[in-house]
């Protein structure tokens, strides 16, 4: 096993793809979940898909320079700070409305 | 034209202020003083009254009296370009017909505003009265002075539109909603025979205007026409023009040109004068105000066919048989009108049967008139001018009996001339001067048109129209008596009071005019043709006859109804059906009305109001449903769903990804 996996190191396409998926997974959950706080949970899958990828750039293209890490790190940070008010939209909304479904968030629609 | 008076110059402040007194009490003057909007209104028309009075002074200044007297364009500006070369011009054109029309107008207008402050105070419709006797006096005068004919049917329409706004007046009224619009269809279905005589007129003209216009421009330069048009009445009246018209001929009962278009035009005229068989919207017009009555359906707007006629005599003349139609209606109208007067009730509907035999008797005198023979042009605008004087004296003194017993019917009034002896004295004067007792003016403009038909040879409408005077005089003096002497009949007629001064002022004024206008040498300020001989003098053959029958009818209605019209009513129960025919005025309502629901309205009104409804209607509806229908299919896409919106953003990026991978593939 150790083996196999010393022999197949993933390339950049592998964690790209890997990336991807991520991204897409999140995509997903923020065009269909109703919960507000699943599609904060989907946000945050697709910001880690792209705190990969700059973790990944910076491995195989530039490994001298620490610029890619620096930033995905920054990436995590901000996203907590997202986290934070959007939870804490979302307890309001709840106080408020008793649901935090997003279809029935419509009070300005006509 | 260079050279022109001051005051000739300034000849478009005539209409102009009218209309902007029209403007500014119809928009800002008032909403804000009802009192204001009344005084505005009348000292625009009194200014415009001066206006007038100044160019005849200086028109006759400058072509005195017994010489010719050109038409001249003082003022024009080009208003309507339809194509290159075809044009109309809006414009002030000044001749004798036109300058005394200016007075005339101008005179009775102010004084009926004068009146109108007395007799309409406390209407709550105060302001827009006034608003629009302005446009109509507006557009009146807009129709004397008008240089061509286009101007002339724009102004025509208008005196309809404002006789239709006025007779409207009392719009919660459903007798004067219904008059309004017969009036108005009436008029304007007799405004179509003009329009398509305007037409034929303006086409045929147009044809041969680049082959006659050089000819005709230079003398119509000199009267100052800058730019002459197919339109212009100088254009339309000369005689290379009309001898041009008059040798087309139309595939239609062998007529000429000429006279196919002059009857049309003939028939708007007869129209808006009320002449047989279009004036039955005139005796309805009469739920209008009183001074509308006066200024407009007897002074003023109902002569306007009269005008027209004498604006275009030298195209009646040339036709001949358009001119004979004239005669003919004329003389038809006006014994017929006055055959009806004399059994009517209502004292506003006996004036108005009264207007339409007097403008009858305008239309003989023209009728009569020939190159050889142009008295009965000068002998028509004559009675025209000294009618609107009377005529309208007439109903303003109706209107303040009105006023005071509360009532239009004659039998509820009587007595009145010691209870408001002003307005008897008043009325008396015009009454006199209607039936043509000397000194009054009536006598003098009336021997004339009896003197025009006798010399040019009409024998029979010389007949007819002495016949008419004594009808005149008869039913005239019938409506005196009834109504000023006897005993007091209806319940207000006991306590009648005199009209306020601003009221009786006017009736005053235009009583004197009724009683010295006839001694106007008018002959030597209006006539046609070349410069001829009118008698100044009074013709004994003629006014020997016609006083005579003046006094017959007046005795015959001293004897009936001077005490209490017993007498009237045995003679009329001895007459049995003859009365009853003439008093419902000849059927010729209900052959109207016969004509419209028996025929028009199942057979054409009906199938064309059905295709209004289902066809054009249904055609508007599906386009509205077309659009409410699309609408609805694409307000499914608008859910205001973030995520909806999100799925098609990432659609769409996948689909320009596809894409650019397709292109660089």
């Amino acid at each position: 096993m150790l083996e196999f996996l010393a022999a197949h190191k993933p390339g950049h396409v592998e964690w790209l793809l890997l990336s991807a998926t991520l991204f897409a997974i999140g995509l997903y959950g923020v065009l269909t979940r109703r919960n507000a706080v699943g599609i904060l949970i989907s946000v945050e899958l697709m910001l880690n898909s792209a705190a990969l990828n700059f973790v990944v750039f910076n491995r195989f293209v530039a490994p001298a320079a620490c610029d890619g890490q620096i930033t995905a790190i920054f990436v995590i940070a901000v996203a907590a700070a997202e986290v934070v008010v959007g939870m804490a939209i979302f307890v309001a909304l709840f106080r408020h409305r008793g649901t935090i479904d997003v279809n029935r968030m419509n009070t300005m629609k006509d | 034209m260079p050279d022109l008076p001051l005051a000739l110059q300034f000849a478009w402040l005539i209409p102009a202020l009218p209309f902007a007194a029209f403007i500014a009490v119809g928009l800002g003057v008032s909403p804000l003083s009802k009192r204001a909007a009344g005084l505005v209104a009348t000292l625009a028309v009194a200014a415009a009254a001066l206006c007038a009075w100044l160019v005849a002074w200086e028109y006759y200044g400058l072509y005195p009296p017994d010489a010719a007297h050109p038409a001249i364009v003082v003022w024009s500006f080009e208003w309507l370009p339809y194509d290159a070369g075809l044009s109309a011009s809006a414009g002030v054109l000044l001749d004798p017909i036109a300058v005394l029309l200016l007075v005339v107008v101008t005179t009775v207008s102010a004084l009926i505003h004068v009146y109108s402050i007395g007799y309409m105070g406390g209407d709550p419709g105060y302001g827009r009265f006034f608003t629009y006797m302005n446009l109509f006096t507006f557009s009146m005068l807009g129709l004397v002075v008008a240089p061509n004919i286009i101007q002339m049917y724009v102004c025509w329409e208008l005196v309809g539109l404002s006789s239709f706004l006025l007779i409207g007046f009392y719009y919660s009224k459903p007798e004067a909603v219904a008059a309004a619009k017969k009036a108005f269809i009436v008029t304007r279905f007799a405004d179509l025979g003009f329009l398509i005589g305007i037409l034929l007129l303006g086409f045929h003209g147009h044809a041969s205007f680049a082959e006659l216009a050089p000819a005709i421009a230079p003398e119509a330069a000199a009267q100052g026409v800058a730019n002459l048009q197919a339109f212009d009445f100088h254009y339309l009246t000369h005689p290379e023009v009309l001898a041009r018209l008059q040798a087309a001929s139309v595939p239609f009962l062998g007529l000429s040109l000429l006279t196919l278009a002059m009857v049309l035009v003939f028939m708007g005229a007869a129209g808006k004068s009320a002449m047989f068989p279009l004036h039955i919207w005139l005796p309805d017009a009469m739920e209008g105000p009183t001074p509308v009555s006066a200024l407009i359906h007897a002074a003023t707007m109902v002569v306007a066919g009269v005008y027209l006629v004498a604006r275009l005599m030298p195209a009646f003349a040339a036709s001949g048989d358009a001119l004979a139609v004239v005669m003919g209606v004329g003389v038809f109208t006006s014994l017929f009108a006055a055959v009806i007067a004399v059994t009517q009730d209502d004292i506003k509907r006996i004036l108005a049967f009264s207007t339409l035999s007097q403008i009858g008797y305008m239309m003989l005198a023209l009728g009569v008139c020939s190159p050889a023979h142009p008295l009965g042009y000068t002998a028509g605008m004559f009675h025209l001018a000294t009618h609107a004087f009377f005529k309208a004296l007439l109903f303003l003194c109706a209107g303040a009996v009105i006023h005071a017993v509360h009532s239009n019917n004659i039998w509820d009034m009587g007595g009145l001339a010691r209870k408001m002896p002003i307005t008897h004295a008043a009325f008396l004067a015009a009454t006199l001067a209607i039936a043509g007792v000397w000194p009054f003016a009536g006598f003098f403009s009336k021997d004339e048109i009896l003197l025009a038909a006798f010399s040019s040879g009409h024998t029979a409408v010389f007949a007819a129209a002495l016949l008419v005077a004594g009808l005149t005089a008869f039913y005239m003096f019938r409506l005196y008596f009834v109504t000023f002497w006897g005993g007091h009949r209806g319940p207000h007629a006991a306590h009648a009071r005199e009209a306020p001064a601003v009221m009786w002022v006017p009736l005053a004024a235009l009583a004197a005019v009724s009683a010295v206008a006839g001694f106007v040498p008018i002959g030597s300020f209006v006539s046609w043709g070349e410069a001829h001989e009118v008698p100044h003098c009074i013709d004994l053959r003629i006014a020997i006859p016609a006083t005579a029958i003046a006094l017959l009818g007046f005795a015959l209605a001293w004897r009936l109804y001077a005490r209490d019209g017993a007498g009237a009513a045995r003679a009329a129960a001895a007459l049995g059906i003859l009365y009853r025919t003439i008093k419902r005025k000849f059927y010729v309502d209900e052959a109207y009305l016969a004509v419209t629901k028996g025929f028009i309205f199942p057979y054409i009104a009906r199938p064309i109001a059905w295709f209004d409804r289902h066809a054009v209607d249904g055609g508007v509806d599906l386009a509205g449903w077309i659009t409410r229908t699309t609408g609805r299919l694409c307000r499914r896409l608008q859910t205001g769903q973030v995520q909806t919106y999100g799925v098609w953003f990432v659609g769409g990026i996948l689909f320009v990804l596809l894409l650019l991978w397709a292109a660089l593939a």
